[in-house]
């Protein structure tokens, strides 16, 4: 690791305070950063630990029925307190990584990372979700803008997360066996006014909205209303676990599975 | 930085580089070597130690991000005789070269204290019920903690036993 200044903030203004000095970097659950930089991938010049704030952790219902969770709260918080009021939000987050990963690492951390293949932006994109920072309130099909790009500005916090909650949905995670990333993952959510479908780990452009799935299903909530539907190969990822084809291939057979578990 | 960890038990003031992570403090500062490194990048499980009785990776965090916080290790379990945990790790061979272990039996820890208070994992079918102690039910719940020489059944038996003895 580059050296660095540490402070860890209890609240959230000196977090911000702490987030304007030149090169600051916001510090989650420490999951992805501390690989990153571990491997001289990124040179902060001071880290803010967000761990210690508490007005950026747990969850609740607001009173519009949407389910809030503060961006510092950890996998394993959502896995358990989620369960009742969002089963597939759940169940996402307690098959992310291994129990211990979960014990630490945060919505916000993942959000703010977009990667690829991380499960969240698909729940997220899926369930239209609201991804609120200390600056401004961004809907996801705003805020996911290419892998690793997102709309957060230098040293923004994401203070919380807003889902909508669908009467159904479930999320479909093709493992990477060794990672345990998703080599493709598909969140479908069914709301009264139409469905979403969201794939994650299969394009180059990161997470994804397929809208031809999504106008199928919103007329008849059936795996085999999908008929023959595919994602074109062009444009998804390729690497040594998987073809392109093979991940546009994984994309339609794992909507259809999602909609089977959801319905 | 100037920090407390509270290790086992025991108090500690250090004076560390940012950068030191939890588990090379552990092992280089306070000469705890019982948690092992194995691939330093929260791939294996084998530093594997309980924060504030939760079971975390120790080299994907640092320890100045632990300032006042309670860390168990390997030194803190059966420190005046084996738990039963512990035990049934010998009677079932749950390991070989013994690398992992501490991080298996820091885990095993954590997860029984998850099932205590009822935490679904990923196989569980029921995700408010009581979760059954199957086989698969188990493996899903150590799935962070790597065995090289594949120890995988005996450490499963060997949780079985202690969890069953316990309920
Ligand atoms: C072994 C292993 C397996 C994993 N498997 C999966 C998996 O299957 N699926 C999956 O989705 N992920 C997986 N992950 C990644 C994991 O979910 C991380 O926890 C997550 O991506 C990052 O969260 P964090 O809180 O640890 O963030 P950090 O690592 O602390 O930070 C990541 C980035 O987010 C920024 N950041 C952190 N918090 C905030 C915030 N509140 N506001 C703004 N910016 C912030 C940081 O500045 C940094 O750029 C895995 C990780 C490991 C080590
Ligand atoms: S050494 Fe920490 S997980 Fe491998
Ligand atoms: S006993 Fe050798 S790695 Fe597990």
């Amino acid at each position: 690791m580059y050296n660095f200044d540490f402070a860890r903030p209890d609240t959230l203004q000196d977090a911000q305070a702490a987030l304007r000095a030149d090169d600051a970097q916001a510090l989650g659950g420490g999951q992805t950063l501390i690989p990153t930089l571990k491997q001289r991938l990124a040179a902060p010049a001071i880290l803010v630990s967000l761990t210690a704030i508490p007005e950026l952790k747990g969850i609740c219902l607001a009173d519009d029925g949407r389910l809030c969770i503060g961006g510092a709260t950890t996998h394993a918080t959502v896995a358990r307190e989620a369960a009742a009021h969002y089963p597939a939000l759940a169940q996402l987050a307690g098959n992310i990584g291994d129990p211990a990963v979960r014990n630490r690492g945060t919505i916000g951390g993942s959000l703010a990372n977009n990667d690829p293949s991380a499960c969240y932006p698909a729940a997220v994109l899926a369930s239209g979700a609201t991804v609120i920072t200390d600056r401004q309130e961004v809907a996801a099909d705003d805020y996911f803008q290419g892998m690793f790009a997102t709309a957060l500005g230098e040293g923004e916090i994401i203070t919380e997360v807003r889902f909508p909650v669908p009467q159904a949905a479930n999320y479909q995670k093709f493992v990477q066996p060794a990672s345990r990333f998703a080599l493709v993952g598909v969140f479908v959510a069914r709301f009264a006014h139409g469905v979403r479908v969201a794939v994650t780990g299969a394009s180059e452009g990161g997470v994804f909205r397929w809208h031809k799935a999504e106008a199928a299903l919103g007329d008849d909530f059936r795996a085999e209303a999908l008929g023959d539907l595919a994602v074109e190969a062009d444009g998804m990822i390729g690497d040594l676990h998987g073809t392109p084809e093979y991940r546009a291939h994984l994309v339609r057979v794992l909507t259809g599975r999602a909609v089977t578990a959801a319905a | 930085m100037n920090i407390t960890l509270r290790v086992n038990g025991e108090s500690h003031d250090l004076d560390l580089d940012p950068r030191v992570s939890l588990l090379d403090a552990l092992r280089h500062h306070l000469h705890l070597t019982g948690t092992k490194k194995g691939c330093d990048h929260g791939q294996c499980g084998a530093c594997t130690v309980l924060l504030n009785g939760r079971r975390i990776n120790a080299c994907l965090t640092l320890a100045c991000m632990h300032d006042g916080d309670d860390i168990t290790t390997i030194e803190g379990i059966g420190a005046d005789g084996l738990t039963p945990l512990q035990q049934a790790f010998i009677e079932h061979d749950g390991f070989q070269c013994g690398y992992c272990t501490p991080g298996q039996i820091c885990s095993a820890v954590g997860m029984a204290e998850e099932l205590r208070q009822g935490w679904p994992s990923h196989v569980t079918d029921d995700l408010t019920a009581d979760p059954e102690l199957t086989r698969d039910e188990i493996a899903e719940r150590m799935s962070g903690n790597l065995c090289r020489c594949s120890c995988y059944p005996g450490i499963v038996n060997a949780i079985r036993q202690s969890l069953g003895e316990q309920a």
